[in-house]
């Protein structure tokens, strides 16, 4: 199973089957995940009689941190030299915590342990699959590797919902086949990883202290990646805000909120693979930041609104490839940098670095967004960027 | 037998367990089919049943119609507003006549919350919920409530479009105001329902034709006006959720709290009250539907088990 790419310079290069493999695993797998996703509100609400402030409060908890379960499956990823194992293990729980809902009934306690236990899964497998992405590709193709694994990933969030609802509408009620679907779906993923995805010679454990892990940040081009990450992530405006003011600001009707989100995975899902190639060609760094100045594109349009689709489509299509230039880009980028042993902590910790500084950008827009109007919250955080990818270009030039 | 095929064998019996799972689930179930539903018919309760969603027609006697799956219901004067999920990532509103023919469907962008009908079968409301868009906090929920005019064909899509004031102030479009739980006024123009701003809850009365809406009171969620028209019931936040009330709608102001009356029930309740008559107050609570006297004596009896959204038709 080969995808081939002509004419990149160097010849014709086929995407490594590993990295076609994992991409066919995260895609099985999202759909399960994203099909009990769609459901659970429903299921809690009509299935199992919970009010909305319970609701709420497990919605905070599905949401909340996997930053140091990441950093777990990463290290023990590269001390035991076996990043399949630990993926396995990750996809693992995640499979089986599909056939705990049922399980565990109207028990609060028992979904928010069954929720918890899924997030784990996803925690820990997320860096050592990255890292076997990394090490089986060649460096110079890394950023069409992780396009391609991202565009598939997409697909998968995109199909689960799909087939949710089919299900739900088909058997009225019928939140048992939701689950039990998406536990097959995730065991199926969990059996492609093991039978079919071959990952380049396992390692002989070594024994890896905690601490260098942490090390790995004394490193200058790593630290510089982590800097530049987290600097960008703390002025990205979290997604459900950018969705609101695209819908306020463009003057659609609210019923169309929902929607939005899809044009941007679409965007995303079609972008990753040639945005991944350009990055291979004009150097990750730059896509990177061009990623985040086509952000500030988008907040442009929804802070000066106006013109109805047209607005929207433009700031959705360019939140979708500030997606593509950036999720997996970002790895492409850090995989070559880290020594093989301590790459699936390296990718972790850039990773953690990332998302908790995107989670702290979502946060201050909150407050941003409450003192001031959506429309100046945004025009701040588009200036905010600016400055800061000047900088970062000044201080890559000198 | 190598390794491949193994994996290969695996997968093959878990497509066709699953598949094998839903067909099985998905098959007619063999219960003999049962009578429609009358909603014309006094002295019945319609609620969904939490056990297979449909709706059902209990009379004193006993079952008395059986009508489709829902997650969300409500009948009044020969109209069902029924919200269920829809193909191919949805919900719709689907509304039935007397003869339970299946009349209009609207898509709704959400998750089913609250329905109503107005007490002539005219007006339907709807209030549906995005978990994804509580970005206030965790919990916060934004909601869409929305009418539509069974004899004119018109599409209130959401009480977002219609010009809200507090005290005279206009409610500015872009403050983030949520809207939940309407019910209608008998002349089939005028509606309660809750609105949401700025972390306070507010009584407004609603005005079709004129597409405004007037805060009235404070501190209520998913009102239920009385058959007779002046009193509303509803939930009240409370330590620990929500107590239901009633209070005379001419006492409601939105400088102080209306001279209001707890209810009998001491659990958190989580519903939009339906009024059984003029003295009695139903709701869902804890999977099954109960009922209290509306002046706050007496004690909770159980109406229906294993049961939510109750109506009296």
């Amino acid at each position: 199973m080969y995808v081939t790419t002509p004419s990149l310079p160097g010849g014709t290069r086929a995407v490594p089957a590993t990295v076609i493999g994992l991409g066919i695993v995260s895609l099985v797998t999202d759909a399960s995940a994203e099909m009990v996703t769609a459901i659970l509100p429903l299921y809690l609400v009509y299935g199992l009689g919970l009010g909305y402030l319970q609701l709420g409060l497990l919605d905070g908890l599905y949401t909340g941190a996997t930053a140091l379960l990441r950093l777990g499956g990463g290290h023990l990823a590269d001390r035991w030299g076996r990043p399949k194992a630990v993926a396995v293990a990750g996809y693992g729980i995640s499979a089986l915590t599909k056939l705990a809902f049922p399980l565990v009934g109207a028990s609060a306690a028992g979904i928010g342990a069954t929720i918890a236990a899924d997030r784990v899964g996803k925690g820990i497998r997320t860096a050592p699959r990255d890292a076997m992405i990394t090490a089986a590709t060649p460096p110079e193709t890394l950023g069409r590797a992780f396009g391609v694994h991202r565009a598939l990933d997409t697909a998968g969030a995109l199909i689960g919902p799909l087939i949710a609802f089919a299900l739900i509408t088909l058997v009225a009620g019928g939140y048992d086949t939701v689950f039990v679907t998406s536990f097959c779906l995730g065991a199926i993923a969990v059996l492609i990883l093991i039978f079919f995805v071959d990952v380049p010679g396992a390692r002989p454990a070594v024994p890896i202290a905690v601490r260098e892990g942490v090390r790995l940040l004394l490193r200058p081009e790593l630290r510089r990646i982590c800097l530049a990450a987290g600097l960008l992530g703390l002025l990205t405006v979290g997604d459900m805000f950018l969705f609101l003011a695209v819908q306020r600001s463009a003057g659609l009707p609210s019923e169309l909120l929902p929607l939005l989100p899809l044009g941007t995975a679409l965007t995303f899902m079609v972008a990753a693979i040639p945005v991944g190639r350009l990055a291979d060609r004009l150097g990750r760094r730059r896509v990177f930041l061009a990623g985040h100045a086509l952000l500030i594109g988008a907040y442009g349009f929804v802070a000066v609104g106006g013109a109805g689709w047209w607005v929207a489509g433009a700031a959705l299509l360019l939140h979708g490839i500030f997606y593509a230039a950036t999720d997996g880009v970002l790895m492409a980028q850090a995989g070559p940098l880290l020594p093989a042993e301590l790459r699936a902590s390296g990718l972790a910790v850039v990773q953690t670095v990332q998302a908790l500084a995107r989670s702290l950008g979502a946060v201050g827009f909150g407050f941003a967004a409450q003192a001031f109007a959506l429309t100046w919250a945004f025009t701040g955080y588009a200036v905010a960027l600016a400055a800061a990818l000047g900088l970062l270009t000044l201080r890559a030039a000198r | 037998m190598n390794k491949r095929h193994v994996g290969i064998a695996l997968i093959v019996a878990l497509v066709l367990g699953g598949a094998g799972y839903v067909t099985w689930r998905a098959l007619p179930s063999t219960e003999a089919q049962a009578a429609p539903l009358d909603l014309t018919r006094p002295g019945t309760l319609i609620a969904v049943s939490t056990t297979d969603q449909r709706v059902r027609q209990t009379a004193p006697s006993g079952t008395a119609g059986t009508g489709p799956a829902c997650q969300r219901s409500y009948a009044a004067a020969g109209t069902l507003i029924c919200l269920r999920s829809a193909l191919p990532m949805g919900f719709q509103a689907a509304i039935f006549d007397r003869e339970m023919v299946l009349r209009k469907t609207i898509d709704l962008w959400g998750t089913p919350s609250r329905a109503r009908v107005s007490p002539s079968g005219r007006l339907v409301a709807w209030t549906v919920f995005h978990s994804g868009d509580s970005y206030l906090r965790d919990g916060e929920f934004s909601t869409i409530a929305g009418v539509y005019d069974l004899s004119t064909g018109e599409h209130y899509g959401s009480l977002e479009d219609f010009s809200a004031t507090i005290n005279g102030v206009i409610v500015r479009m872009d403050e983030h105001v949520n809207y939940w739980g309407i019910t209608f006024a008998a002349d089939d123009r005028t509606f309660y329902a809750t609105m949401a701003l700025a972390g306070r809850t507010w009584l407004v009365r609603g005005d079709l034709v004129a597409r405004t809406l007037v805060a009235i009171g404070t501190d209520v969620e998913c009102p239920s006006l009385s058959p007779d028209g002046t009193r509303i019931a509803y939930k009240k936040r409370v330590a620990g959720g929500w107590r239901l009330h009633v209070a005379p709608l001419a006492g409601f102001s939105v400088t102080g709290s209306a001279p209001s009356v707890a209810l009998a029930e001491v659990l958190s309740v989580d519903d939009q009250p339906a009024w059984a008559d003029e003295t009695t107050v139903a709701y869902g609570v804890n999977g099954a539907i109960y009922a209290v006297p509306a002046d706050g004596s007496g004690a909770p009896t159980l109406l229906r088990s294993a049961s939510s959204s109750p109506s009296f038709p």
